[in-house]
């Protein structure tokens, strides 16, 4: 038995019909040009990872012929891939763009931020990035968070309000609704902009293969020395490590996020093409960050807590 | 070999598969978040790090199975009280589709929450409880969906194998939905009778249901088109931005940028820039820095016109044929979103497309109560979760297209200008208030009565 009652059925129009990439491209270029014409000093987040790198490429995109009309702001946890940093900077010089760099090292040189007994830096970004938003006064800041990544960023609005501290309050959201972005905001207040919000990884890399977007060569598998601590493969190196009792290895592996050296795991791969790495995630048991981010398993609500202080 | 190109090749499907946006809605003990955790679940959309997370908290409480709900409920103060504060966005995928899940949470605040999901889905799941069958809680989730035009409605009878699986029980409350719905105006509405503890016609079809020869929930969320009436509508083009990159390569390029409201737009076509009113040919379009002769909604393009004529963000273009009217006195049905309460002489700005402009509220004619939709005349204010029927004067003419007509231009936001809460969604057209019936008289609105 069915019951199916059909007032209006028109038939699918199929030249009319978009596909998922480009109904999340189109969405995306709208929400970037939202910002363009609503706020005075948007900046986009770069940490050189596949998210940002494809942010850059859909605010290429949504102005052209004309430049993108933000600065890219990186925070260098002065643990960064060495490759990452190499393609940060040609990326920049290759499109004419602003780049504004906040230093952790910087912060810990002065005194203001403690290395952490763990050496982990990831949680450290948060005092620089604040405090590089209120002193730049940039009133919108895109971030490359995708709802997938984690169950407190699930919540996450596409226009997320921060107050002068950056903070996140779940419990304060605005509702969103349609495609009305409300961007209101006091002075010393902004708000942060997730364009890749409806995106998953595979979406993400799907993207990439199809827009023929490079990548920092990280993404793809090579040897590496890396050692093994609380059951991921971490790059050695000065940063810290191996410890003692750590054993470096070389191994065929590649990343499938870009963080801060101490906190980013590797995972074994022989995926040297877009093709294979699609092929490698479309299978994969494991989430992205999963996988690979050791700071998000400090406690079940890492990430909300991260978020709540101003993390993106 | 063979089995390396098959992989590439279904990968390249996957790429061109399409996306549908859905909400579901269902009061506390409905098991929604039961059927949730089972659409990811066996839909294989839950890795396992996730699962492992979910079975060390569950155990870790002393629980015994894994307890699916903490799938979904992401918050610290969630897991708390063991309840959903607010929309949650889920994403999955299978072969065929991608999907775009709000999880709306049934609770307290059902009609805000439910109008955030509501706002931008394609398809409703309104979840009831066989033993229960169509209650107050139910009638007010098919309200709702019907006031914000959700173009498909399922109706998922949860709990069938605590009702023997029996087909009357199914029947009579399709049947009592449907007409009900039906009433409302919701376009198409789909039944399905599930457990979504056993599994039931969920994602895989049910041997205990042998009478049932319709789909699982999954296989209906594959197969029912998505909406595409977008593109059977006048076009309509709010401009966001204006591209002019003054540089040597291109010294006088002037693109409008924007998303296609609805509709199609081709080169050549004459259109008009309203609220001025100018008129114009379009002379190129360019889909993301690449020219062609036609789009469509919802694609975000450039449009080149013909002639230099004065438009700016805010402004829309449209087909001259079609072109909207534009007014300053707004008649719209919304829905209260903030805790502030919205009252007669308000002053607020309204945010429609690309346009906000300061308003006034004028008058607030009537007041529904979504429980048994009755009618309450000139309640003076709307408070959180209210909906009503509100008259609103604008500082400058908008270009409104009826709700009815356009989900993307006769939709609004009321804003509160000293601290920029959104306070209220809109949506322009008559409503039911025009025929507003007291309070008393509550009786179920005839077929042509409900226009919202």
């Amino acid at each position: 038995m069915t019951t199916t009652v059909a007032h209006v059925h028109e038939e699918t129009d199929a030249p009319y019909a978009l596909s998922h990439l480009d109904a999340l491209e189109s969405e995306a270029v709208h929400i970037f040009r939202e910002v363009a014409g609503e706020f005075e000093k948007p900046v986009i987040l770069f940490s050189g990872g596949k998210d940002s790198i494809v942010m850059l490429h859909l605010a290429l995109k949504a102005f052209a012929p004309a430049p993108v009309p933000f600065a890219l702001l990186h925070v260098d946890t002065g643990h960064n891939f060495p490759e990452v940093l190499e393609y940060r900077d040609r990326t920049v010089a290759r499109h004419g763009l602003r780049l504004h760099v906040a230093s952790v090292q910087d912060y810990i040189d002065a005194g203001k931020l403690r290395e952490r007994p763990d050496g982990t830096r990831n949680p450290l970004q948060t005092v620089p990035l604040t405090e590089a938003i209120q002193q730049l006064k940039f009133d919108a800041v895109f971030g490359g968070g995708r709802r997938d990544e984690e169950k407190a960023r699930a919540k996450e609005r596409v226009f997320s309000l921060r107050d002068e501290f950056s903070q996140w309050d779940p419990r304060r959201q605005r509702p969103e609704l349609w495609q009305l972005y409300n961007g209101r905001h006091a002075p010393g207040e902004h708000v942060r902009v997730f364009p890749l919000s409806n995106w998953t990884e595979l979406d993400v890399w799907q993207y990439i293969a199809r827009e023929g977007i490079e990548l920092p060569e990280i993404y793809f598998a090579h040897e590496r020395e890396v050692f093994k601590r609380n059951g991921m493969w971490l790059t050695a190196g000065e940063w810290g490590g191996p410890k003692e009792g750590e054993t470096p290895e070389t191994r065929l592996i590649r990343y499938r996020t870009v963080g801060d050296m101490s906190c980013t795991g590797a995972v074994d791969s022989d995926a040297v093409t877009l093709d294979a790495v699609i092929a490698e995630i479309a299978v994969s048991r494991l989430t992205e960050r999963g996988a690979t981010r050791a700071d998000d398993k400090m406690s079940e609500a890492a990430m909300e807590d991260r978020k709540r202080e101003g993390y993106f | 070999m063979t089995s390396t190109t098959d992989q590439v090749a279904n990968l390249a499907d996957l790429a061109a598969t399409t996306l549908l946006r859905f909400a579901t809605a269902g009061s506390v003990d409905d098991g929604k978040s039961t059927l949730v955790g089972r659409l990811l679940h066996d839909s294989k959309s839950v890795l396992t790090d996730q699962m492992e997370a979910v079975e060390a908290v569950s155990a870790q409480r002393g629980q015994e199975a894994p307890d699916l709900a903490l799938l979904t409920d992401g918050l610290r103060a969630e897991r708390e009280q063991g309840i959903t504060i607010d929309v949650a966005y889920r994403y999955f995928a299978t072969a065929r589709r991608r999907f775009i899940l709000a999880d709306t949470p049934g609770h307290v605040q059902y009609t805000r929450n439910m109008v955030t999901g509501a706002s931008t889905a394609d398809l409703a799941v309104v979840l009831v409880d066989a033993r229960n069958g169509v209650i107050e809680q139910t009638r007010r989730h098919a309200a709702v969906a019907a006031l914000l035009r959700v173009p498909h409605v399922v109706l998922a009878v949860n709990k069938m194998d605590l009702v023997g699986y029996q087909e009357s029980v199914f029947a009579a409350i399709a049947e009592e939905f449907t007409a009900y719905a039906s009433d409302l105006g919701v376009p198409e509405i789909t039944a399905i009778p599930i457990s979504a503890l056993a599994g039931d016609n969920v994602v895989e079809p049910s041997a205990n249901m042998d009478w049932y020869g319709g789909p699982t929930v999954l296989e209906h969320l594959e197969t029912v088109p998505v909406s595409h009436d977008l593109t059977a509508c006048p076009a309509r083009f709010p401009v966001q931005y204006v591209i002019r990159p003054q540089s040597a390569e291109h010294p006088d390029y002037r693109g409008y940028a924007g998303q296609i409201a609805s509709g199609v737009l081709r080169v050549g076509e004459p259109v008009t820039v309203l609220p001025s009113g100018r008129t114009s040919v379009i002379e190129g379009i360019d889909a993301l820095g690449e020219p062609v002769d036609i789009a469509w909604a919802p694609q975000s393009v450039t449009v080149r016109l013909k002639d230099d004529i004065d438009i700016s963000r805010g402004d829309l273009i449209a087909p001259s044929a079609t072109a909207p009217a534009t007014t300053q006195d707004v008649v719209a049905t919304v829905c209260h979103v903030a805790d502030q309460p919205l009252a007669v002489g308000a002053r607020v700005l309204i945010k429609h497309t690309t346009r906000t402009v300061k308003a006034i509220v004028k008058e607030i004619p009537s007041r529904l109560t979504l429980d048994d939709l009755s009618q309450h005349p000139e309640p003076g204010q709307l408070v959180a979760n209210d909906i009503g029927l509100v008259v609103v004067r604008t500082a400058e003419p908008l270009a409104l297209d009826a709700y009815a007509d356009s989900r993307r231009t006769g939709s609004f936001l009321l804003i509160d200008p000293a601290d920029g809460t959104t306070l209220a969604a809109g949506m322009a057209g008559e409503s039911f208030a025009s025929q507003a019936k007291p309070a008393e008289d509550a009786v179920r609105p005839d077929e042509d009565g409900w226009d919202f």
